[in-house]
């Protein structure tokens, strides 16, 4: 098994739920309605915990802390997409992103079920369970705002068209592709796209909003390389603001 | 959190007057032998309009709170504290959520309490009209100001109205954890290096102050509150619970080491009560009315979440969307 694939897979897909879990802990006290902000508040519990346990995974193979993995790295060493660093703004992003993000990730753990590395797979059968919940919540959101008023269909509309390169841009090929899909650790990133686009496509259907064509989008890549867009190192610099106090100190 | 320092009107004594005397009897003689006054009961006019006052103001609380914690979930320094400062948090938004139907079960919608918050005409809890600055603020609040509540909503929860009874004794379970919580994080403040000592004891000299105002005005000064004693809508005195609260937090407090910044704090033998220096109550009244640090701060980001927040809810009750069947 090739040790060094494997840990790059874990630290994007790690990276991914922490810093969105991270955006959508945002949203505690600025919800568009009291249930929506405890909704966003559990799914961030959820992805931040996540993160812990795969970082856990990676720790176990030989890397630092948890705590020292999340809170001491910069921008150029995290590995998620720039899908989940842009900034929340409106609900109607929020929840665009959340649905193609949750989209992706379901379809991203049910393929790790079967990983061969078991700790992994194992790890994926409670994940992918947990998500089951966050696109229950995507969907009928999607459904509901998706053919509600003029004004959330052309929010959302708008969402969705300024999300959908971004979003992309998650299925970012590793070098290490072909390891991966050899060696069973991950069925691929092109796999999982097309299962994502089907899905999304399926729930699209039943709201009133426009997929344009797939084949007039571009990626928008570079996150899964440590490139990232200006919005991740000050997400980074207030995350760590406490524990850069003193790194050697317990809290 | 966050229930606490409720403001009462003073009750005039004709208000009763155009009740009906049989009826208003019998309400009485239910709460004297310890029944709850359920949403469809007969109630004098006086006992419902004082309970939307008190649960709306409790509810309001709990959103404005989680503003001053919700700041420090994104720089809780880990894993183990992030997670659980986001759980505590949505925790007291979720007590809103059922303090604002116990209010609903009484008239008022809690469209109509949203905005009377935003439009200034109700209050809430004044301790967060003052700044978390660290994360031992927020280490503070999740104690201290906690542990206040929980003396406050204790008491609340033996009242007489059915459905905020039972919101409190849910609220109460959680606040436990909360309070076990923010008690972890000063512990470790307090065997930590002496620069994280020094930031819990900033914040305690920032936060005494607003937490002995926290149980409101001293019974020498409060309002007249007897009929609402009476009928198991004010379940204890101002003086009473902040002396309860000293008594069960003063210890703990210099159990730790820190030096809380009242000369004059001691128990005193012969009463067995606490005795401090009087706080600033007519800083009290100043910042409840509007002109502490935060007021402005506070409901503008309430004005602006409920602003951004409109079209979402006006395309929820949409005709023409699709229903969708609830996850539960």
């Amino acid at each position: 098994m090739n040790e060094i694939a494997l840990k790059e897979l874990l630290y994007k897909i790690a990276d991914d739920q922490l810093i969105l879990g991270h955006r959508n802990s945002e949203w505690t006290g600025m919800g568009p309605l009291l249930e929506e902000d405890i909704a966003f508040s559990s799914m961030a519990q959820d992805k931040v915990g996540q993160s812990y346990a795969i970082y856990n995974l990676l720790h176990a193979l030989g890397e630092q802390e948890p705590d020292t993995i999340a809170f001491t790295r910069n921008a150029n060493q995290f590995h998620n997409s720039i899908f989940t660093e842009l900034p929340n703004s409106e609900y109607d992003f929020s929840l665009i992103r959340h649905f193609l993000y949750d989209t992706a990730e379901i379809i991203r753990f049910d393929l790790l079920t079967r990983s061969a590395y078991q700790p992994l797979a194992d790890l994926a059968v409670k994940v992918r369970a947990e998500l089951r919940y966050h696109t229950l919540h995507a969907n009928t959101w999607i459904k509901q705002l998706g053919s509600a008023t003029e004004e959330s269909i052309s929010r959302l509309q708008h969402s969705l068209d300024t999300a959908l390169p971004h979003a992309l841009g998650m299925f970012e090929e590793s070098l290490y592709e072909q390891d991966l899909i050899h060696d069973s650790i991950f069925a691929g990133e092109k796999i999982l796209m097309e299962r994502w686009k089907q899905q999304v496509e399926i729930i699209l259907s039943k709201t009133q909003l426009q997929l344009p064509d797939w084949d007039t989008l571009t990626a928008v890549n570079g996150g899964r390389k440590g490139q990232h867009s200006e919005h991740l190192q000050p997400l980074l610099d207030e995350m760590s603001e406490v524990f850069r106090i003193d790194p050697t100190a317990e809290w | 959190m966050y229930g606490g320092g409720n403001t009462f009107e003073g009750i005039k004594t004709d208000s009763l007057a155009q009740e009906d005397p049989v009826k208003l009897a019998e309400f009485e003689a239910r709460i004297a032998r310890g029944e709850k006054i359920e949403p469809s009961d007969w109630m004098p006019q006086l006992y419902r309009k004082q309970l939307i006052r008190m649960i709306e103001q409790h509810a309001h609380s709990e959103i404005i709170g989680a503003l001053p914690e919700g700041t420090w979930i994104t720089r809780a320094p880990g894993f183990k504290r992030k997670l659980a400062l986001m759980a505590k948090v949505q925790d007291e938004v979720g007590h809103a959520q059922l303090l604002y139907s116990a209010a609903e079960t009484l008239g008022k919608s809690r469209e109509q309490m949203i905005n009377d918050l935003i439009n200034g005409k109700s209050k809430y809890s004044n301790i967060f009209n003052y700044p978390a600055f660290t994360w031992a603020d927020s280490c503070f609040i999740s104690w201290l100001v906690d542990a206040g509540a929980i003396v406050n909503q204790l008491a609340n929860a033996k009242g007489s109205y059915g459905p905020y009874c039972r919101a409190l004794d849910r609220i109460c379970a959680e606040e436990s954890f909360h309070l076990k919580y923010g008690h972890h994080c000063v512990i470790y403040l307090a065997t930590g290096t002496p620069k994280q000592r020094a930031m819990f004891q900033e914040a305690l000299n920032r936060w005494w102050a607003p937490m002995m105002h926290f149980f409101g005005p001293s019974d020498k000064i409060s309002a007249h509150t007897e009929v609402l004693m009476k009928w198991k809508v004010k379940m204890a005195s101002n003086d009473d619970m902040r002396n309860q609260f000293l008594d069960m937090y003063v210890p703990k407090i210099w159990e730790l080491g820190f030096t809380i910044p009242d000369p004059k704090l001691r128990k005193n033998p012969e009463t067995g009560r606490w005795d401090y220096t009087e706080p600033d109550w007519e800083e009290f009244k100043r910042v409840i009315n509007g002109d502490g640090p935060c007021n402005k701060e506070r409901l503008e980001v309430r004005r602006i979440a409920e602003e951004r927040g409109h079209w979402v809810r006006e395309a929820l009750k949409a005709p023409k969307a699709s229903y969708v069947m609830p996850l539960a």
